[in-house]
């Protein structure tokens, strides 16, 4: 059996939920959101990732209502939203900092955009049950804010903005206060509820890992623009930039200069003197050109000795190591100062470790392993 | 020992300044009746001892005060001045008080200013200027005529209207500062809260504004409230012979009649009238304490 492949952005017949055409929003001569496009599909998870102050906010509080762009429009399931008011927008943001209503029980915050709706008594019953046992909060539907732990208040904010069943949710970093487990339980919530309700989420976050786990697709934004969208496979196997690169995840940078040696391969001269680097890409580089390499730690291979047969080897010296438990990064000092960080995950026990600070010892990796990026 | 100390000290003083001359005039209001002659009898006297004294005191007075009904009908008319005072404050205050609140972040303190600033001047002198105002000659209808609304000056001043434009005057920063400080408090991040669930922003204001508020608005009307009930110089000053306030009434027993006996008793009902809602005031403040720990 094959699960149908969820890629709508690779479907020109697929119309986008959200269209952001030309979007620019200044704050009196502050530029917060620059000549932005882009499309956001039905049933997306899309992550939101970025710099502090690239505008992340800025852009969901545009969608809910609260802001309104300077220049060019946004559409919803094909219409303008311009002019429709917050509260007639089929969109409900989850707040960063939950804005629950402090007068009302965990039970009236979660029911007051059904009670807006005018549903009946009954119908407002269920879901508003349904929601509480969702996000497993029954047990407090009788509390107020005041009354329950941070992780319940955020889980109070999302069941708050989950219960009208919008086609859209927007979740403004609404795991940034948890810790590390809870905030990954209910990542794994998120993604279930989004399966059961087909929600589409846009979701901003500060944690790389974070948008990795969930999102069908992650943006990196910077200054106000948007640097790449692609899943997370692509934005951490083949980033469009030195940035986007640097940006999510690990990262060795090496520039160089760039000289075709035949069908998409290039050498990579990046010191003087040393032997240059074999790089296979599908994207062309003219001769003389300066690029950079971005390599990941994890597939830089360390040896002891030069091993047979690598497209790429440099010699250098241990300067440091970073046992994170289950791996650890070696930081290795090449002749000429530079320093590449390697990989490995840690099969032995630490006292049987083969390789200690100030050992000499091999790098290696293969053609297809590193991304050349151009300036 | 310090911490004995350290309390003691406000209870002394509450001690000095309010239970022993409270002790003062519930004795006068149990005493006989005797116009402008102090000392009142009975008196403590060492030589027959407390039960002597203590059983010559009776209610005589009191029985006076519902004998007349120029008490009840004081009491009850203060009560009603009171409560539409308190409304009409609150009314003219919470606008002002959201409108300050709203205000841009720099405009606050110079708002807050404004507001305090006629605490500048001695209460006694703005009521006085009050009369100016509101007389028959006077800068409100001098201002009306010249612009053709009346040709008649209207009679305000000595009237009961005069009374609510002065106790309104008069309290509405008591009213403003308590519901600009839960307003101020308030996280606008709620009412974007409540318009993206789907309120407009009236019913916004009303589900999650007014709510929150709640505390400073019961805090203005007490505040408002308790003082105008026993308000005396203004009824006495912008008020008419018919403008009947048990403050007004206290001081004409106390000097003009010379009956302090009878004035004594009329404090005390006074005083229990207050504690209910002074006891109503204290337990939302201590809610709100509890409600913001
Ligand atoms: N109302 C405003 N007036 C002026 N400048 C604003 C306003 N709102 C946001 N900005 C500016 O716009 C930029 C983008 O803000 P935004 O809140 O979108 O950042 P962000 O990406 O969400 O950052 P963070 O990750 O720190 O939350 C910031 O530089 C901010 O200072
Ligand atoms: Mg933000």
């Amino acid at each position: 059996m094959t699960l149908p492949v969820f890629e709508p952005w690779n479907d020109p017949e697929a119309k986008p939920l959200i269209e952001f055409q030309n979007v620019t929003k200044r704050f009196g001569d502050f530029t917060a959101i620059d000549d932005l496009t882009i499309g956001i599909y039905e049933r997306e998870f899309f992550a939101l990732l970025g710099p502090s102050g690239c505008g992340k906010t800025t852009l969901m509080r545009m969608l809910a209502g609260f802001e309104t762009p300077t220049e060019g429009k946004i559409f919803l399931s094909g219409q303008d939203i311009a002019p429709v008011p917050p509260n007639k927008r089929a969109v409900n943001m989850m707040f960063q900092s939950y804005a629950l209503f402090p007068h009302l029980s965990i039970w009236d915050n979660i029911a007051f955009g059904l009670k807006r709706e005018g549903q009946s008594k009954a119908e407002i019953e269920t879901r508003v049950s349904d929601m509480l046992r969702l996000t497993r909060l029954e047990k407090f539907a009788r509390r107020k804010p005041h009354q329950i732990s941070g992780g319940q208040r955020q889980r109070v904010a999302l069941a708050r903005s989950l219960a009208k069943a919008p086609k859209l949710l927007l979740l403004d970093e609404p795991l940034g206060a948890l810790d590390k487990k809870l905030r990954q339980d209910t990542q794994f919530e998120l993604m279930d509820i989004q399966e059961k309700t087909g929600t589409t989420f846009v979701i901003v976050t500060h944690d790389q890992e974070e948008a990795m786990t969930v999102a069908s697709r992650v943006a990196v934004m910077d200054n106000g623009k948007i640097i790449q969208v692609a899943t997370p496979a692509d934005i951490y196997e083949a980033p469009n930039s030195t940035y986007v690169a640097d940006f999510i995840g690990d990262v060795n940078l090496i520039e160089g200069t760039v000289k075709p040696t035949g069908d998409a391969t290039y050498a990579l001269h990046w010191r003087e003197g040393a032997e240059p680097l074999t790089v296979k890409t599908a994207t062309g580089f003219s001769d003389g050109q300066t690029a950079h390499l971005a390599i990941r730690p994890e597939k830089v291979t360390i040896s002891a000795e030069r091993p047979d047969g690598a497209d790429n080897a440099v010699e250098g010296k241990v300067l440091d190591i970073a046992y994170l438990g289950n791996i650890s990064t070696y930081h290795v000092e090449l002749p000429s100062g530079v320093v590449i960080k390697a990989q490995t995950a840690n099969t032995r026990r630490i006292s049987r470790r083969a390789f200690t600070w100030e050992d000499t010892v091999w790098l290696s990796w293969t053609a297809t392993a590193g991304v050349l990026l151009a300036d | 020992m310090r911490r004995f100390a350290l309390i003691s000290i406000p209870y002394l003083w509450l001690l000095a300044l309010f239970l022993v001359p409270f002790a003062i005039v519930l004795k006068i209001s149990l005493s006989d009746v005797a116009l402008a002659r102090p000392p009142y009898m009975p008196q403590f006297d060492w030589a027959t001892g407390l039960w002597a004294f203590l059983s010559e005191l009776d209610f005589e007075n009191f029985v006076w005060l519902t004998q007349d009904d120029l008490y009840w009908k004081a009491y009850l008319s203060s009560l009603q001045i009171a409560f539409f005072s308190t409304l009409l404050t609150l009314l003219a205050g919470y606008p002002i008080a959201y409108g300050m609140a709203r205000a841009p972040e720099e405009w606050r303190a110079t708002l807050m200013m404004l507001v305090i600033l006629p605490f500048w001047t001695s209460f006694l002198i703005r009521v006085y200027a009050w009369m100016g105002i509101l007389s028959n000659e006077g800068f409100l209808n001098q201002a009306l005529l010249w612009l053709g609304v009346i040709n008649e000056p209207l009679t305000i001043l000595n009237t009961n209207t005069a009374v609510y434009i002065g106790v309104v005057y008069t309290y509405l920063p008591f009213m403003i500062l308590p519901i600009y400080a839960a307003l101020e408090r308030m996280d606008d991040s709620l009412i974007e809260a409540a318009e993206d669930l789907g309120c407009s922003r009236l019913s916004a204001f009303w589900l999650v504004t007014v709510p929150l508020s709640k505390s400073g608005i019961v805090a203005g009307c007490f505040l408002v409230f308790i003082p105008t009930l026993g308000e005396f110089v203004i009824p006495s000053l912008l008020g008419g012979s018919d403008t009947l306030m048990i403050g007004k009434v206290l001081w004409e027993e106390f000097f003009s009649n010379r009956d302090w006996p009878v004035a004594s008793a009329v404090a005390v009902v006074l005083l229990l009238l207050l504690i209910v809602p002074i006891v109503l005031f204290q337990r939302n403040q201590q809610k709100q304490q509890e409600a913001e720990q």
